[in-house]
């Protein structure tokens, strides 16, 4: 258990800067998830804290050991692949047993760790993991067998770059849930990298958001999701409306349509709305205090089980907003409470 | 004309396009007197079967295959390393060391051979199994170069790189992955390189000739002095070796390798 330091990092791929000056603490014994579009230098900063890149600038600290000069081999991390990257030529237990292999652990001790570790990861039938090959396990059991190799090695760090991508959902929001477990229960540093904003807000104690090579915000999954710091966090955390607005003498105009605002930006703006914050109103009803309300024209309503998505029509735009029942088409008008409307500045 | 009967035709067809040729030449490598206008041999027997036996044949035999070992060991050696060098890591002029192993095939062989021969005898390596052996090796590289590097793409980096994450070295991490990996496609390249040099014949004749002397050598000498029987004999001894490696072959070679050819 150790804390993960990376200062000031950068990386330059030939012109392309992809790590701009990247500073973060992973806190120890925690799941920190590292967020982002893809491109975004996610992977590049994950790689560098596991020594696979080297890095232009900056420095990587395990707790108080500066690692950036370090080679792989030698940092004591392990990882958890996006295609699990099993050896196909030996068998679980082969694969398993490689890291304590390689630190020359006596037999009956690395009998008794893989088997350990195995049953921790619920791998099932342990009585052929010695004849049995990744190839004839489900892609969620590799990655099981992948995640025991990792841990088998009782790693400072554990890494784990967009583990749970490759599987089906159903399978994926399972390990999900079991991931949690496991970090928790062996109580390891743990940096999980992803670009699905729902499984980086449900595992991880701290998420760190990051695109363009730069880290955009850091904190709890509450926070982040509740509290976007910027129009790209609300409009990455969520299926949400950008539009684009204007504030002058207190007010915000929308496609040619204005309500009140009372905060801080003024001039051109990006007004985001949660798809589902947004309520649908017959347009005739009473309006209500403390809330924004447009209207326009429900053009269509899609079903997408576990609610409806309806498009309105406003002026030139169009409004996405999910509600439980579909509606029909015709003049509507869109209610929001007031605090829900994200309003930012346009840089 | 039902599917079933097509299908047969086509089998029948493919069959004779295949076998008729190879027919007439078990049949001269039996035949003892056979002349004009007589549809099969008017006397068969096994006379030049025997005669072969005792003859240059055997050393061809043992002297092309001595070749074709060294040849393939060698190439192994070199490409080994160098194909993986070449697959993983960011080698500069990468295109340019490819093409240069396929430049000695970009021109006419034998103006290429025949300068060869030039230089080898300037060395004094002409007519010597080590000047063969050498110009074997100019085309076995291409092959073994270009399928070996291939062979190495199609083993994932992240394989690796989860070994070396584990502590394993650079070379444990190819050692005890890559190698493994890569043996079925080295295997097919190993037979690939062994059936070029066992069949390889301007380079041989060029260089080798007259004191060494390898079956596809010993063959022409032999159809050339119109001694058709002894030169059926061993154009069906040659296509033994082939006809066995190929086999294997089939068995070793992965679509993959084929598919990685491009991303070189």
């Amino acid at each position: 258990m150790v804390e993960v330091r990376v200062e000031n990092v950068r990386k330059m791929y030939g012109k392309v800067e992809a790590l701009k000056g990247a500073s973060l603490n992973f806190k120890s014994g925690a799941m920190t998830a590292i967020l982002g579009p893809s491109g975004c230098g996610k992977t590049t900063l994950l790689r560098s804290i596991a020594g696979f890149i080297q890095i232009d600038e900056g420095r990587v600290l395990f707790g108080n050991d500066d690692v950036t000069e370090l080679p792989p081999q030698h940092r004591g991390t392990a990882m958890v692949f996006q295609n699990y990257a099993l050896w196909p030529h030996m068998t679980i237990f082969g694969n398993v047993s490689y890291g304590l292999r390689l630190q020359k652990v006596p037999e009956a001790e690395i009998r008794r760790r893989v088997l350990k570790v195995l049953e921790l990861v619920e791998i099932g039938n342990l009585s052929d993991v010695e004849t049995r090959k990744p190839a004839a396990l489900s892609g969620g059991q590799q990655q099981r067998v992948a995640l025991a190799r990792a841990l088998v090695v009782e790693p400072k760090v554990l890494l784990m770059d967009e583990p749970l991508s490759n599987l089906d959902a159903k399978v994926r929001q399972r390990l999900r849930a079991e991931l949690r477990r496991l970090q928790k229960q062996v109580g390891i540093t743990a940096i999980y990298v992803t670009h699905d904003q729902e499984e980086a807000l449900a595992l991880a104690d701290t998420v760190v958001l990051m695109n363009q090579g730069q880290i955009i915000q850091t904190g709890t999954p509450q926070d982040i999701y509740l509290k976007p710091g910027t129009a790209f966090a609300a409009e990455f955390l969520g299926v949400s409306n950008q539009l684009e607005g204007e504030v002058a003498d207190g007010k915000l105009t929308i496609a040619g349509q204005t309500v009140s605002y009372a905060g801080p930006v003024r001039g051109k703006a990006v007004v985001i709305m949660r798809a589902s914050d947004i309520q649908i109103e017959d347009p005739a009803a009473t309006p209500r205090p403390e809330t924004m309300a447009l209207t326009g024209i429900l053009e269509e309503s899609l079903f997408l089980g576990a609610h409806y998505r309806q498009y309105i029509r406003v002026g030139r735009i169009v409004v996405m907003a999910d509600s439980a029942d579909p509606r029909p088409t015709g003049a509507v008008r869109l209610v929001l409470p007031s605090e829900k409307v994200q309003v930012y500045g346009q840089p | 004309m039902t599917r079933r009967t097509m299908r047969m035709a086509g089998v029948v067809l493919a069959g004779m396009v295949i076998f008729l040729p190879l027919s007439s030449l078990v049949i001269w490598s039996f035949a003892e007197k056979w002349y004009w206008p007589h549809l099969f041999p008017q006397q068969t027997g096994l006379f030049y079967w025997a005669k072969v036996m005792q003859g240059d044949l055997l050393r061809a035999l043992t002297d092309g295959f001595l070749i074709a070992i060294v040849v393939t060991v060698l190439t192994l050696v070199i490409t080994i390393p160098l194909a993986y060098v070449l697959a993983r890591l960011p080698v500069p002029f990468k295109p340019l060391i490819l093409m240069i192993f396929l430049l000695p095939q970009a021109f006419p062989q034998l103006p290429v051979f025949v300068n060869s021969t030039t230089l080898l005898y300037q060395v004094n390596l002409g007519g010597k199994l080590g000047g063969v052996v050498l110009i074997h090796m100019v085309g076995a590289l291409v092959f073994a170069v270009w399928t070996m590097t291939a062979v190495f793409k199609s083993v994932p980096e992240a394989l690796e790189e989860a070994a070396i994450n584990l502590g394993a070295s650079r070379f444990k991490a190819f050692y005890s992955v890559s190698l493994p990996l890569a043996t079925p496609g080295i295997i097919a390249s190993t037979l690939l390189v062994f059936l070029y040099s066992l069949d390889e014949f301007t380079g041989t004749l060029l260089v080798g000739s007259p004191f060494v002397l390898t079956l596809p050598v010993y063959m022409y000498r032999t159809s050339v002095g119109y001694e058709l029987q002894v030169a059926s004999i061993s154009a069906l001894m040659l296509m033994v070796p082939g006809i066995v490696l190929l086999v294997l072959l089939e068995r070793y070679m992965k679509s993959e390798y084929l598919s990685m050819f491009g991303r070189i």
